[in-house]
């Protein structure tokens, strides 16, 4: 089959590789229907996630249909259209009994490298390096699901791809990081990063009451589609932001902060080239200029929500003002397992349809062109769906 | 002098008496009579500590090593060996490694002997040279160049003496540190109850399913049970074990039989959780691999790190009692690897 594989830093290619079988007992096998590019499989693009290795597969997130079963599988049949959520989870331990299916101990096989890097090791991942159990991803023809009974999600035939695919994980991730803002009547949030997770969390936030939701990012393009989830928009290349933010809220500050961005922040001026030589110099690992401003503008005792991804070790971060103004930070590998269902009902019922975010579709074969794109940002590029033929 | 025991044995066995405290052979040759003026001067040195006496050995090395290298042609003439600036020079050289390693050296014993040896090594070139200069022709030149040969000899004999004193203390010391035996404590928290995570693992027979380096386990009857467990390099090792101790739902703990290849006892406890957070099993394990601390050592190099086997078969009797299978990608597709990936996937990480 064709898989989308990772060939070094920038580098990725569609392979010729072995089709996929059973190897566990509640495992599935899954013919991907459609398949998309996620910002932080950029990270891997971009070198910058550890224990990556030449001819892994990428891919997180993916939806299909069910071609095969393992004997331990209930509640799935083949022949069922699913979508799989990128955590893999086992249901059983106590984290997934408590809804917390991204920290499930039991499904990264190489959970002791993880405790080195962050001390406690989170589950395994789809296609998301050796550190997070280093298993095959989606964006292939067909990919091998371990606790298929657990994590895929069956959705209606009359739903199409492109409105459920995004359950897998931008959705969701989106969702979790307004939920996380704990949001209250009244209240503003702002949002760093307009790319398809910002963008969730833009409609999430106001989905879950948000007064006011402002919008940060460069691109014209993606502050539009903010502007048409109903953000106000600010652009960072021709504003201060933390004045801005500070004057739109009568001096206090965001109730809560959403960083959507990551390890990867694009800032300006001496501190974006400080944190942008030293993680070329592997000094830090992680670029935090998004996660410091959002600290710095967030209001006293409100909550800083961090959707992106972060990697390893950040540099300057401003914890006196964490501690001294009674902030809350918020974040984790979304639980997607936890919103996929009530997530699904709210697009069933026309609340929500995420496929607004797609600005192309490509066949699996363009995968090298489409990392390329949409890490550059051209032809205004904020989400790829791939196809296998 | 010597009264703690020696060293743990390198087999493995029952508990045995202390070993007779350290008592030298005493004989004829030059170097047992150096040891034993060593001695006596060590024994006015018994409260200087040894890690002192290194870093003074230490100092003392680094000093000579650099009038060696820096003044070689001066230090020849002043010990009678005339202008042999070379050879000098290496010297040094060794002088000065020699003192690092005293100095840094996690273990220090083996730079402490390695400085006996270079006092041999001085001692025979010393003798060489008074030798040459016998055979040569200039009288009274000759007889200056032996005494001052002879003074340096006796020097050298005194520095041997405290060398040797320093690294069989150095050397005792640092082997009693030395684990003999390895032991292993780790504990995870199992979503069950400790009744049934005990009868799993009574049954003896399922621990292969969990323990990696575990071939199979057969119940003799009674409480006699036949372990095969791989070793490094494709072999395995076989013994026999004993249930020692059984509280069901609680404890349990096993011992090798006192005959067999290798000791090995271990216990495992299952506690309540606190808050119904399940169970929480300690496993303590103590084991003497055949080839005693050096099998030990080849088995750390071999990457069977037993701490870290430990846990990972504790994780995968959690994964197996929670989920009913293991983990893994053993077999999964790829592209192609480069050969870095190949080296690097397969093994501990997967």
């Amino acid at each position: 089959m064709r898989a989308v594989c990772w060939q070094g830093v920038n580098k990725v290619g569609v392979e010729d590789v072995p089709e996929p079988h059973l190897i566990n007992p509640r495992d599935a096998i899954v013919r991907v229907t459609a398949t998309a590019i996620c910002g932080s499989d950029l990270h891997l693009y971009d070198g910058y996630v550890p224990t990556m290795f030449r001819g892994d597969i990428l891919g997180h997130e993916f939806m299909g249909e069910v071609v095969e079963i393992g004997p331990g599988v209930r509640d799935l049949q083949v022949g069922d259209r699913v979508v799989v959520p990128f955590p893999i989870a086992c249901g059983g331990c106590w984290f997934c009994q408590h809804e917390l299916y991204s920290l499930c101990e039991n499904t990264n096989p190489n959970a002791a490298f993880a405790e080195k890097l962050w001390g406690h090791s989170p589950c395994g991942i789809f296609g998301y390096s050796h550190l997070l159990g280093g298993y095959a991803g989606g964006q292939a023809e067909y990919v091998r699901v371990p606790f298929a009974d657990v994590g895929p999600i069956k959705v209606p035939q009359e739903l199409s791809d492109e409105q459920v695919l995004f359950l897998s994980d931008i959705l969701p991730t989106g969702y979790m990081a307004a939920e996380n803002c704990d949001i209250q009547p009244g209240d503003t949030v702002a949002v760093w990063g307009c790319g398809p997770v910002g963008l969730f969390a833009i409609k999430s936030a106001l989905l879950l009451g948000a007064e006011r939701v402002i919008a940060i990012d460069r691109y014209p393009e993606r502050l539009r589609l903010a502007r048409d989830a109903g953000a106000e928009a600010l652009d960072y290349e021709s504003t201060d932001v933390l004045a801005a933010l500070c004057d739109l809220t009568g001096g206090r500050g965001p109730d809560a902060c959403i960083d959507a961005v990551g390890m990867e922040a694009h800032l300006h001026g001496v501190v974006g080239t400080y944190d942008r030589a030293k993680q070329a110099m592997r000094l830090e690992t992680d670029r935090p200029g998004v996660l410091r401003q959002a600290i710095m503008a967030c209001r006293n005792g409100g909550t800083v929500s961090v959707a992106g991804v972060y990697g390893g070790f950040i540099d300057k971060m401003p914890f006196g003002a964490v501690m001294n103004r009674s902030l809350t930070i918020k974040s984790g590998q979304t639980h997607v397992h936890r919103y996929m269902r009530p997530l699904l009902e709210r697009i069933q019922k026309g609340e929500i349809d995420p496929s607004f975010i797609v600005t192309h579709r490509l066949p699996l074969e363009q995968a090298p062109q489409a990392y390329a794109m949409f890490k550059n940002k051209q032809q205004e590029c904020v989400k790829v769906v791939l196809r296998p033929s | 002098m010597a009264t703690e025991p020696h060293p743990m044995d390198e087999r493995g066995g029952p508990p045995r008496a202390p070993a007779p405290a350290y008592e030298p052979a005493h004989g004829r040759g030059a170097l047992r009579r150096v040891a034993r003026v060593g001695r006596r001067v060590g024994s006015s040195l018994e409260r200087v500590d040894e890690a002192a006496m290194a870093r003074a050995l230490g100092w003392f090395s680094i000093g000579l090593g650099l009038a060696q290298l820096l003044a070689p042609r001066a230090l020849g003439r002043a010990i009678g060996v005339g202008e042999r600036p070379g050879l000098i020079r290496m010297l040094g050289l060794r002088e000065l490694a020699n003192g690092i390693g005293l100095l840094v050296a996690k273990r220090r014993g083996p730079w402490a002997w390695a400085r006996v040896g270079g006092d041999m090594m001085d001692m025979a070139l010393l003798g060489a040279a008074a030798r040459a200069d016998g055979a040569s022709s200039a009288e009274d030149t000759s007889a200056g160049n032996r005494r001052r040969i002879a003074v340096a000899g006796v020097a050298v004999i005194g520095v041997t003496a405290l060398d040797i004193y320093a690294a069989q203390k150095l050397h005792r010391t640092e082997a009693a540190r030395a684990p003999a035996a390895m032991e292993v404590r780790r504990s995870v928290t199992v979503n069950a109850l400790p009744e049934k995570l005990y009868s799993f693992w009574r049954d003896f027979e399922n621990l292969p399913r969990f323990m990696k380096h575990l071939e199979s386990v057969s119940v003799a009857g009674g409480n006699i049970s036949h372990w095969v467990a791989k070793a490094p390099a494709g072999t395995s090792v076989e013994w026999d074990a004993e249930i020692v101790e059984e509280q069901p739902g609680r404890r349990l703990a096993w011992r090798t039989l006192p005959d067999s290849e290798l000791f090995h006892e271990g216990s495992v406890e299952f506690q309540p959780a606190p808050g119904g957070r399940g169970t929480i099993v300690r496993v303590d394990m103590r084991y003497r691999p055949p080839g005693g601390r050096i099998g030990a050592r080849l088995a750390r190099f071999a990457g069977e790190e037993p701490d870290l086997q430990v846990y990972e078969d504790l994780r995968r009797f959690k994964q197996l009692i929670e989920t009913g299978e293991i983990a893994s990608t053993q077999g999964q597709s790829a592209g192609r690897r480069s050969v870095i990936g190949r080296m690097s996937l397969g093994g501990r990480l997967s």
